[in-house]
């Protein structure tokens, strides 16, 4: 087996121990909340729940080395590497956590977190690629690996304030946060859509050509992999027999793009409401159960804690390489690029947060949504700016 | 404003909340409270303490974290628009008009308001920039409000505090235990092993943790400062330069705002990765994409002229290295850097033409036009001779007749030229264009016919020099220290006290994790058995803590 295939062998046994992990961090919280005497019980569910972890760990970071190797450089230059690096330091930052506090609800939400962006980056094209001029330096290296590294500490405690949240919202009053904890969920579905409908059309194999008229008035070409739901400016098909795109867009919208979105929304919606209709209840019901007996005071302070060690991690990374990196490649420090100002924002955003948590006492629930807007902030540099506001780091 | 003299002895600034030296609550509304707002310490602020004069407002202004947090989400809020459509500088035009025309040919109407609004140059916008300034001042003015009055209250504090403090803290407990200063002797030792520094007065103990991790904040604001003040240095005159230099191969060119700097190219060099050499990993890659470029190079030479060498005087110019510029890898020199920014591939560089009979073919000779330097005449033997009247490096169209040129770059050359011979000793003009010829004045007897051309690459470089950077750096590496400092480790407290009437007291106050000072507080109480304490903030938590994960 040469070393390409063999680290995509590594990531997949990664993939399948992540997922087996959590099944046992469930185990974990239910004996966990049975009583006292099956305190054994629980210790033995959560020691094997961190093992299997660790060994995917393992096994990931393996993946990591292995693919550096291959490739003459740190896997992180386009969009799958990077995001499935992204993916393994959410693990890494969980072990990190899990040692310091020992919660197994905490796995429980965090590694199918991890699982899902495993699958969101594996939908991009897999493929080592050279590296183009601007890329090959040091700093970009180490900007990259220590900015995923913070944004995935950060995006822990994301998942300790989704426990917080809940746990403590109250589920059978129709309020404004139970209407937002419903909407996280759905949104968490909207990336399993992403995952499916993808998956789904290229099992079936599907490929459609059109030319059209780019923004700078030059014709183009354009191969959908997805069946068009809009179609370019002044689109054409080039074979017979194609699917007619239903809509067509103005020029500056890529309609591929917007087409994959679509997409993921319908397969989406359609998991969404199948699985309401199995369950009988609001997804953010159903897994109420499980964080039931979680200790709100610890999560809150995991949910702190983990954005007092993420953000200087961050910084340095997303920030203070960026810019000696950007300073070498560009001859500018700073380009108020788009990908810059959201790692900016991103920035200011945590520090906002710091400082009403400390000096306005701003803990509980209303630091618990603020850690996960903060997610929201990160996934929306890594997945809308890449995708929809094109600059310099644009992969796709 | 008087001075606060407390019970104690102790004399307080005006506006000290909790006595510095004991913690005795110094007014109704403090002692009004259960838990004392504990962040500063009581200590007196300039901002809680004067509210009159102008300078008061403003100071107070400033130093409010709620104003300051406002203008951080304002900006933040500013920056993401910014985002929506490419500002300016990514825009492929340079005159105001060809920029408002493209905002609204590529993005129609919404790109217009986007313009109109200045929303392209958001960044460079005043209201933007004073946002940022009013950022500056709030770091400045909240700081020095806070960190002066903090520093001398924890420097003043007394181990032994009356119990009017403690028992406003939010961890507190109180009760009888069977051999009190037998325990407080145990918890000491105990709290030594956890590496607290623990001062002992009497059957008070004050044991202190991470007391430098209260600085934090201020070291990281000073470095946010130093940042922006360097950033703000820029504008002056002398320590920024930001240039763009056009160098074609074989060409040596002033490098602009240096001291008699030049630089020749010796050649540019593209390189794409080919399929073969890195077939088994790259190969589908390449495959998908098409070609990916490997390399943009710039091998140069720099020379060094003396003084009046920028004014013409470049006979005497010494060589001082050879250098390959890559990207990510610059060219430095003194306080300059010179960057691989852009390239121009096959710009056309000579031309050779020949003079010739229209009709037979028949050369009269040849000759070579330099296109960065045409001279006005080239003559040929026997009599013959080109005369070049006009040249257009960039020709477009005619407009009433007269050719246009767009650049004086030779994307396009044209020459009206007038070739004597024998025949003609008085010229047949001719406007000789790549692949055709007009004769403006009637047939002629002779032409220009093109016989090859020779093109060179340009290098697209930047010149920059920014002596702000060490400044930047610094401010960056104390940011860093400063966040570092404040979030790795924090402050702790445990008091523990044995009162006159035989009651033990344990009070604690932590500036974050307030779990973990709880955790500390436990350690302690399995070997010397403290009284229960409470968190007087979060009631729930106490019954929470039984229930485990
Ligand atoms: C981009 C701007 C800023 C950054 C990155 C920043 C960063 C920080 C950080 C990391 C902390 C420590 C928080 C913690 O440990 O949880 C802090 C504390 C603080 N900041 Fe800022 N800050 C900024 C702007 C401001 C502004 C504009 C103000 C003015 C009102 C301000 C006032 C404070 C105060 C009062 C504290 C608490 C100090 C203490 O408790 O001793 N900061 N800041």
């Amino acid at each position: 087996m040469d070393l390409v295939s063999l680290s995509s062998t590594l990531l997949f046994i990664a993939f399948i121990a992540y997922l087996l992990a959590t099944i046992l961090f469930g185990g974990a919280v239910k004996s966990s909340s049975s009583t006292n005497d099956n305190s054994k019980s629980y210790d033995r569910w959560g020691k094997a729940a961190i093992t299997v972890t660790i060994i995917g760990f393992i096994s990931n970071l393996s993946y990591f080395i292995t693919r550096w190797i291959a490739a003459g450089h740190a896997p992180v230059s386009n969009l799958y590497e990077f995001t499935t690096a992204f993916g393994m330091m959410v693990v890494a930052a969980f072990i990190l956590i899990y040692f310091i506090y020992k919660t197994p609800a905490l796995g429980l939400f965090a590694l199918p977190i991890a699982v899902l962006i495993i699958s969101y980056a594996s939908m991009f094209p897999r493929e080592i690629s050279p590296l183009i001029p601007a890329l090959k330096s040091y700093w970009l290296t180490v900007h990259v690996i220590t900015a995923a590294l913070g944004e995935s500490i950060l995006a822990i405690s994301a998942v300790a304030g989704f426990i917080y949240l809940l746990k403590n919202i109250d589920q059978t009053k129709k309020t404004k946060e139970r209407f937002w904890i419903e909407a996280v969920m759905y949104t968490i579905l909207l990336v399993v859509g992403f995952v499916v409908s993808t998956t789904t059309f290229t099992i079936a194999d599907y490929k459609a050509e059109y030319t059209y008229v780019g923004k700078e008035e030059i014709e183009e070409t354009m191969v959908y992999t997805m069946p068009a739901l809009f179609g370019m400016n002044e689109s054409v098909a080039v074979a017979e027999n194609t699917f007619e795109p239903l809509v067509e867009m103005p020029p500056i919208v890529n309609a591929k793009k917007l087409t994959t979105v679509v997409w993921s929304i319908i397969f989406g919606t359609a998991i969404y409401i199948l699985l309401r209709l199995i369950l009988r209840k609001r997804l953010s019901l159903v897994l109420q159960p499980l964080v039931k007996k979680s200790n709100s005071q610890l999560m809150d302070e995991i949910g702190y804690r983990a954005v007092l060690i993420g953000f200087p991690v961050f910084t340095l990374g997303a920030l203070i390489f960026a810019m000696i990196w950007a300073h070498e490649a560009w001859s500018r420090f700073w380009g108020w690029d788009p990908k810059e100002v959201w790692a900016l924002i991103t920035f200011l955003f945590y520090a906002v947060f710091l400082h009403l948590r400390l000096t306005k006492g701003w803990e509980g629930k209303k630091s618990a949504w603020f850690a996960l807007l903060g997610f929201i902030i990160i996934m929306f540099n890594l997945i809308a700016v890449n995708l929809i506001i094109a600059g310099l780091h644009s992969y796709a | 404003m008087d001075k606060i003299v407390c019970t104690c002895g102790n004399i307080n600034p005006a506006g000290t909340e909790l006595c510095e030296s004991c913690g005795r609550p110094l007014n109704q509304n403090i002692s009004d409270k259960q838990v004392v707002d504990m962040r500063y310490e009581g200590s007196a602020r300039r901002s809680q303490t004067y509210k009159t004069t102008i300078i008061d407002k403003i100071w107070n202004f400033f130093s409010s974290v709620k104003v300051g947090m406002w203008i951080i989400g304002i900006i933040l809020i500013a920056a993401a628009i910014g985002t929506i459509l490419p500002q300016v500088f990514y825009v492929p035009a340079t005159n105001e008009a060809d920029i408002a025309a493209y905002y609204e040919r590529i993005y129609g109407n919404f790109g217009i308001i986007y313009y109109e609004l200045g929303l392209s140059d958001l960044y460079s916008s005043w209201w933007f920039q004073g946002l940022v300034g009013m950022l500056g001042i709030s770091l400045v003015i909240a700081s020095l409000d806070r960190v002066i009055p903090l520093y001398k209250s924890l420097k003043k504090q007394k181990t032994k505090r009356h119990i009017s403090f403690l028992m406003r803290q939010r961890v507190y407990g109180t009760g009888e235990v069977e051999e009190p200063i037998a325990n407080i002797d145990q918890a000491e030792e105990k709290l030594k092993t956890m590496r607290y520094k623990v001062k002992r007065e009497g059957n008070a103990i004050l044991a202190e943790k991470g007391r430098f991790s209260r600085w934090g904040p201020y070291v990281n604001h000073l470095g946010l400062i130093l940042f922006l003040f360097g950033v703000m240095l820029r504008a002056l005159p002398g320590f920024y330069v930001d240039e763009t230099l056009w160098l074609r191969e074989g060409e040596r060119l002033y490098i602009p705002e240096t001291d008699g700097y030049f630089l020749e190219s010796k050649q540019f060099i593209y390189e794409t990765y080919s399929k073969e050499e890195s077939e088994e990993v790259f190969g589908d890659a390449i495959e998908r994409v098409g070609s990916i470029a490997k390399n943009y190079q710039s091998d140069v030479a720099l020379y060094k002229g003396p003084e009046d060498a920028v004014a013409g005087n470049t006979e005497e110019l010494s060589f001082v290295k050879e250098a390959s510029i890559q990207v990510n890898k610059p060219l430095k020199f003194d306080n300059f850097s010179v960057f691989q920014m852009d390239f121009r591939l096959d710009e056309l560089a000579k031309m050779t033409f020949q003079l010739q009979d229209k009709e037979t073919q028949e050369s009269f000779g040849e000759f070579t036009i330099d296109l960065a330097d045409p001279q006005s005449e080239y003559p040929l033997v026997n009599g013959y001779k080109v005369e070049i009247l006009e040249y257009y490096a960039s020709f477009t169209e005619f407009v009433d007749g007269i050719p246009q040129s767009e650049s004086p770059i030779p994307n396009n050359p044209a020459f009206l030229i007038k070739m004597y011979s024998p025949e003609y000793p008085n010229g047949e003009t001719s406007f000789v264009m790549i692949k055709n010829t007009i004769e403006p004045l009637g047939e002629n007897q002779h032409k220009l016919a093109f016989q090859s051309v020779e093109t060179r690459d340009v290098s697209g470089l930047t010149v920059r020099k920014d002596l702000t950077l060490p400044l930047l750096g610094i401010g960056g590496i104390i940011f860093m220290i400063g966040v570092a400092q404040g979030s790795y480790w924090n402050h702790r407290r445990i008091w523990i006290q044995l009162l006159e009437d035989g009651q033990v007291v344990i009070a604690a106050h932590t500036n974050k994790n307030w779990l973990s000072v709880k955790k500390d507080i436990d350690e302690v109480s399995k070997v010397a058995h403290l009284p229960q304490y409470e968190d007087q903030q979060d009631k729930e938590a106490k019954k929470e803590k039984e229930e485990g994960v």
